[in-house]
């Protein structure tokens, strides 16, 4: 069964206008982040699976080719920033 | 969308960018004595604090400056009744709102009410790894159990955990005790920071600094504690913070004057860090104007930004980009002049007064007993002379 990625207690990923980005915030502590690194978090919402978000991602971006591997190589980077769990 | 174009009734003249950080020190009333805190040496003589509706305009004008990180602290911003109304405003205008404390006036169900308000985090600040030093530097004799107790309970309600020390010579020594605490409670992130020369603790740098030593010592046993930590794959962390006494080239202050961070002081007074209100400059008020034309208008927030007002060495060095001159508030302490290059930089004319300093600390004999505690009867002397 595939990992449904989480982010961990006191981490907010929120969308900021006035940065014109999506940023992750934490205790006292602001992770801008780029295009695509919001466009997957967009994705984790605590019940869409790895397969899923792929999935859902490769429909929003269908011109951009297999997205599998880096879309997995980057939640796996964000757990061991513990910026989410994988569970 | 560029900066201009968003702000079209700015002048903006350094073209500054919006503060991301506001910290809202919402009180200097505060039953803890820390030696070094960073409060005013004058704080006794502040008018009143800003009131209810005056902190959550200056809420909303900052979230829509683009402020995201928000600050609750003080003094102990647990002694205003209407925090948790201020939290809540906070949480709904999409803050991520830190509670920085000392845990004293702290309950289990007051812990329970701010979640449910909203807050994101409560940072609990110790004095040291042991009950009797702990309470001889906090000037308290009960803070130790009440902090203990506090942090447990901050735990179980499911926040992040923040356990802030900050350190000096008299409890450098404490390093490999102080993890191991916080690994006991379970914090997610430590802070060993040691005190920063300004205010308080600048008044007793002498009897606080620690020697090189003693330094070199707690940055080994800090670095094989975090290889511990790894190694068994806690993801606690650890944040060291040196002090700058110690270095050849200053921090980059702030990251820059007037760059992130906006700090609102109890009785109004904007300031572009927590300490700045030392400075022989005129910061304007939040009751007088409104955030946005303070941020990006006043001449307070533009006096040090660019650097168009740096004198030599500062003025031709490469470096002016990367640490812009160091600390404005250090330069004045130390040289009388806040323009000057922070002389903790060694190109600095006034560099000796760092060496100075450093040898102090290897000589220093003071104790406890020496320190000039933080407490309004304290206050007053700095103020009626
Ligand atoms: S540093 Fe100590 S005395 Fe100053 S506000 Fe914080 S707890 Fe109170
Ligand atoms: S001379 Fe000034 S700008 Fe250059 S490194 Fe020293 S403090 Fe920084």
């Amino acid at each position: 069964m595939s990992q449904i990625p989480r982010f961990r207690r006191g981490f907010r990923f929120q969308w900021e206008p006035a940065q014109d980005c999506y940023v992750l915030l934490y205790p006292e502590g602001m992770v801008k982040l780029n295009g695509s690194a919001g466009a997957i978090l967009n994705e984790v919402d605590g019940r869409q699976d790895v397969d899923a978000i792929v999935a859902s991602l490769q429909q929003q971006f269908p011109e951009a080719g297999d997205l599998g591997p880096d879309v997995r190589a980057f939640l796996e980077d964000a757990e061991q920033q513990h910026w989410i769990d994988l569970s | 969308m560029t900066r201009a174009d968003a702000l079209p009734t700015s002048l903006n003249p350094n073209n500054a960018g919006p503060p991301l950080w506001l910290l809202a020190e919402l009180t200097y009333r505060c039953p803890l004595q820390c030696p070094y805190c960073s409060n005013p040496l004058d704080f006794a003589q502040t008018e009143q604090e800003l009131t209810t509706e005056q902190w959550i305009s200056v809420l909303r004008q900052g979230r829509e400056m683009g402020a995201a990180q928000l600050g609750f602290s003080g003094g102990e911003p647990l002694v205003r009744q209407d925090l948790p109304e201020l939290i809540a405003e906070a949480r709904k205008l999409g803050y991520y709102t830190n509670l920085i404390t000392s845990g004293l006036g702290l309950t289990e169900a007051r812990v329970v009410a701010f979640a449910e308000a909203g807050l994101d985090h409560i940072q609990v600040s110790f004095q040291a790894s042991d009950p009797e030093l702990n309470n001889a530097v906090a000037g308290s004799r009960k803070a130790f159990e009440q902090k203990l107790a506090m942090a447990k309970a901050v735990k179980a309600a499911g926040y992040p955990m923040v356990l802030n020390f900050v350190i000096h010579r008299h409890n450098i020594h404490q390093m490999p005790d102080i993890i191991d605490l916080c690994e006991r409670l379970g914090a997610d992130y430590v802070e060993l920071a040691t005190c920063q020369y300004y205010g308080w603790a600048f008044e007793n740098r002498e009897a606080l600094m620690p020697s090189k030593a003693q330094l070199d010592q707690a940055e080994a046993e800090v670095n094989a504690s975090r290889a511990g930590l790894q190694a068994r794959g806690s993801a606690m962390k650890l944040i060291f913070v040196t002090p700058d006494y110690y270095e050849e080239r200053p921090k980059a202050c702030m990251n820059g004057w007037g760059n992130l961070f906006l700090t609102v002081a109890p009785d109004g007074t904007a300031l572009p860090c927590h300490s700045a209100r030392l400075l022989p400059i005129d910061f304007p008020n939040v009751k007088d104007l409104d955030l946005r034309e303070i941020w990006y208008d006043s001449p307070g927030f533009n006096h040090y930004r660019g650097n168009e007002w740096m004198p030599e060495p500062c003025r031709s060095c490469d470096e002016k980009d990367k640490d812009f001159g160091g600390c404005r508030c250090q330069a004045y302490l130390l040289t009388g002049n806040a323009d000057n290059a922070d002389p903790v930089c060694s190109k600095s004319p006034h560099h000796e007064r760092i060496l100075a300093a450093r040898r102090a600390a290897d000589h220093a004999t003071a104790g406890l007993q020496d320190l000039v505690y933080r407490n309004v009867r304290n206050s007053r002397l700095f103020f009626r002379g």
